[in-house]
């Protein structure tokens, strides 16, 4: 074992993007050395002076190697005094933690990546991954969900992603306005259309709880193996190292055994309310 | 074990003057506000001679003994806990030139460790801290002011000569002897001839002090009689708790309406959480001064029994008091095995006792899944 990190590095905000109304981009460079390597899927806690500190994960290119890049939404004091942040602010990075997306065990595997809103934002180092080594994967496919048109997280990559012949982009909202031509309704209903390969595809999942539990319904009803199937859990959090018991889900410890789990693994904890 | 000695009181205060002179804080149990807490003690007049403790879930009373046992009692409501993983703990601090500022420092805060010896640990405390040091030492990452405070720390251990209304230390296999994980070790011999102590030593720390002690070579009778003692307080155990099958039963009967029928008894005050020696879960909090040129991060005692400890977007993940229960309950019981290859339970029956609603965890933990279970035990007989 090594001694508990609970003293943040500090980090400079170089640059800002605003994403959606609440919703920001960081890029934070190290005040000293350099940024730790990471895997997609894996998150750091972010510290603002003085307010304290939350889990975001890591949305950035992870062959990008000068730099973190966080998408934080404006959910409390935290998040707020994070995404409020302009460049130059220093902020502290403890990290990274946590499970990551099975970019490797997908290699020569049809590959589905369903998101739903910020949920984007944990799975985009594993599609940048994908697409950058794209002939180790079979097909490739993201469903993404959002509520309504407006809420489309990296609306410009995705339209840049769509570009490529190489992919299968489907988005859907819950809400559509005068403007949208695309899909409207909830992302799992789009699984099954999607003619799977099924003993050949792995899915990784991210987004609000009951829609990854119907995600994970829908891939396995369509015949996706359970254990084929990932998902990036949540739970309040406050270490991030196993020690203040705040992020249990069942007997899993989401900072140790998470954030990213085996469908087959919680399924069942899925299933059951307020565990 | 080690070899065991005579100590008469004389060399219990000998004992208590050695580890001050090697600059040990002494802690130990003493009678306050009608109750045994852990505080300083260098002296046996400290200590609570004549007094015992009556125990019942929901009740705890102080009262007199017939004799001047020393440690007469079972179990305050303090566990060790707080001196090893203090209630509120600043962990760094960071500062600013001024609150405009975009840089600031983050110092660390003094750390030198307290060097404490402990008198008066009980089988069950003991391990109870060995289970704390699978979590917070022997984990993926080590607390370092856990472990620090722990490698420090002396322990004297007493065996039970009696056991409490709502112990069951015998079902949890953790008590009444003390077997590893002392310095030292005393079993109080009282009767009507004498008052002194059978000691051994349990560490080469431990028996490098022991060794400067006025001590005599224990004989079969003191054996005989200390067995004697030990063989009573198992036998008198308050309570009893099967845990044969049990974590698979709790785990398999996650949605028993016995949890909903708990909730309408348990207030969620968190009291359980407070006293059990086990517990270990902490929160962080930031705070600034004024000027907002200086900011400190604390780490705090939480219990799994507030809103505030499952709250995520907006709301908790249990919302519910069934929920919350359950949640404490089956990782004591259940997942604490999958997580850390035992039991999160000694059996000390703190939360019993310091419960308000009087709610018996050895009560409930039997209740859980005992109709599916009733229904396996017809089919079986059938
Ligand atoms: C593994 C993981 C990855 C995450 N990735 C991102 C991300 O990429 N972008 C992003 O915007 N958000 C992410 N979150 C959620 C983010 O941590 C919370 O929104 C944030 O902690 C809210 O803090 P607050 O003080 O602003 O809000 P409040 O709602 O006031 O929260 C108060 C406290 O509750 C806890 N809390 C509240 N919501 C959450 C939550 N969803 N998860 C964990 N703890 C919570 C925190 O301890 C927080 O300090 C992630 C959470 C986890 C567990
Ligand atoms: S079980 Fe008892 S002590 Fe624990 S939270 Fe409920 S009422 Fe309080
Ligand atoms: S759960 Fe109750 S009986 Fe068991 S160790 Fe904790 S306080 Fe003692």
């Amino acid at each position: 074992m090594k001694a508990a990190p609970l003293r943040p590095a500090p980090y400079r905000v170089r640059r800002i993007k605003r994403e959606l109304h609440g919703v920001t981009t960081l890029e934070l460079v190290p005040a000293q050395g350099a940024v730790p390597a990471f895997e997609p899927g894996q998150f750091n806690m972010l510290y603002a002076f003085g307010v304290g500190e939350a889990a975001i994960s890591i949305s950035g290119d992870p062959a990008q190697a000068d730099c973190l890049t966080h998408t934080v939404r404006e959910m409390g004091a935290i998040s707020t005094a994070l995404a409020q942040a302009h460049p130059g602010t220093m902020l502290g990075v403890r990290g990274p933690f946590g499970t990551a997306w099975p970019t490797r065990a997908a290699e020569g595997l049809d590959v589905v990546l369903i998101a739903g809103g910020l949920g984007l934002a944990p799975l985009r180092p594993a599609i940048l991954r994908l697409l950058a080594a794209r002939p180790l994967y079979g097909r490739l496919i993201l469903l993404y969900g959002a509520r309504s048109p407006n809420e489309l997280l990296y609306r410009h990559e995705l339209e840049h992603w769509r570009q490529r012949l190489d992919v299968d982009i489907h988005v859907t909202v819950d809400y559509a306005d005068a403007g949208w031509h695309g899909n409207v309704g909830v992302v799992p209903r789009l699984i099954p259309r999607l003619g799977l390969d099924a003993q050949n595809t792995l899915a990784m999942v991210c987004g609000p709880e009951v829609m990854m539990r119907f995600c994970g319904a829908a891939l396995h009803d369509a015949g996706v193996a359970m254990d084929r199937i990932h998902l990036s859990m949540e739970r309040n959090m406050k270490c991030a190292l196993g020690l203040c018991g705040h992020c249990q889900f069942g007997a899993d410890f989401i900072c140790k055994t998470g954030a990213v789990m085996r469908y087959d693994q919680v399924a069942q904890r899925l299933r059951l309310r307020e565990i | 074990m080690g070899e065991e000695y005579r100590l008469t009181l004389a060399g219990l205060q000998a004992l208590l003057d050695a580890l001050g002179a090697r600059g040990y804080h002494i802690l130990g149990p003493r009678l306050r506000d009608e109750a045994i807490i852990y505080d300083e003690v260098t002296k046996l007049a400290d200590l609570p001679a004549g007094w015992t403790d009556r125990q019942e879930a929901g009740q705890y009373r102080m009262e007199r003994r017939a004799d001047n046992a020393l440690f007469g009692y079972a179990l305050g409501p303090q566990a060790w806990r707080r001196f090893l993983q203090p209630p509120r703990h600043t962990l760094w601090r960071a500062r600013r030139a001024d609150p405009a500022a975009d840089d600031f420092d983050i110092l660390p805060a003094d750390t030198a460790p307290p060097k404490f010896a402990f008198l008066g640990v009980r089988a069950c405390e003991l391990h109870a801290i060995s289970i704390q040091d699978r979590i917070l030492r022997d984990n993926a990452y080590a607390d370092a002011s856990y472990t620090a405070r722990r490698a420090e720390a002396f322990f004297i251990a007493v065996n039970c000569g009696m056991a409490g209304g709502t112990c069951f230390c015998a079902s949890m296999g953790t008590g009444p002897t003390a077997q590893t994980g002392y310095d030292l070790a005393l079993t109080e011999l009282l009767d009507a001839t004498r008052h002194e102590f059978l000691i051994r030593a349990g560490s080469a720390r431990g028996a490098a002090l022991l060794a400067i002690l006025p001590h005599t070579p224990a004989n079969e009778a003191d054996r005989a009689q200390e067995a004697a003692i030990l063989a009573d307080t198992a036998q008198h155990m308050g309570r009893t708790l099967e845990t044969n099958g049990l974590k698979e039963r709790l785990q398999a009967n996650l949605e028993d309406p016995h949890w909903d029928e708990i909730a309408t008894r348990c207030l969620s005050c968190g009291n359980c959480t407070m006293v059990c020696p086990t517990c270990f879960c902490t929160t962080l909090e930031d705070h600034t001064n004024l000027a907002g040129t200086e900011a400190v991060r604390e780490q705090r005692w939480d219990s799994c029994f507030t809103l505030d400890f499952s709250y995520i977007h907006g709301d908790s993940v249990r919302a519910g008091i069934a929920a919350r229960y359950r949640h404490w309950l089956t990782h004591k019981l259940a997942n604490w095995v999958d997580q850390f290859g035992e039991m999160g339970c000694v059996g000390c029956g703190r939360c019993l006792t310091w419960c308000p609603a009087a709610i018996d965890i050895t009560a409930e933990a039997a209740a859980i899944g005992r109709a599916t279970h009733d229904q396996e035990d017809q089919h079986g007989n059938a």
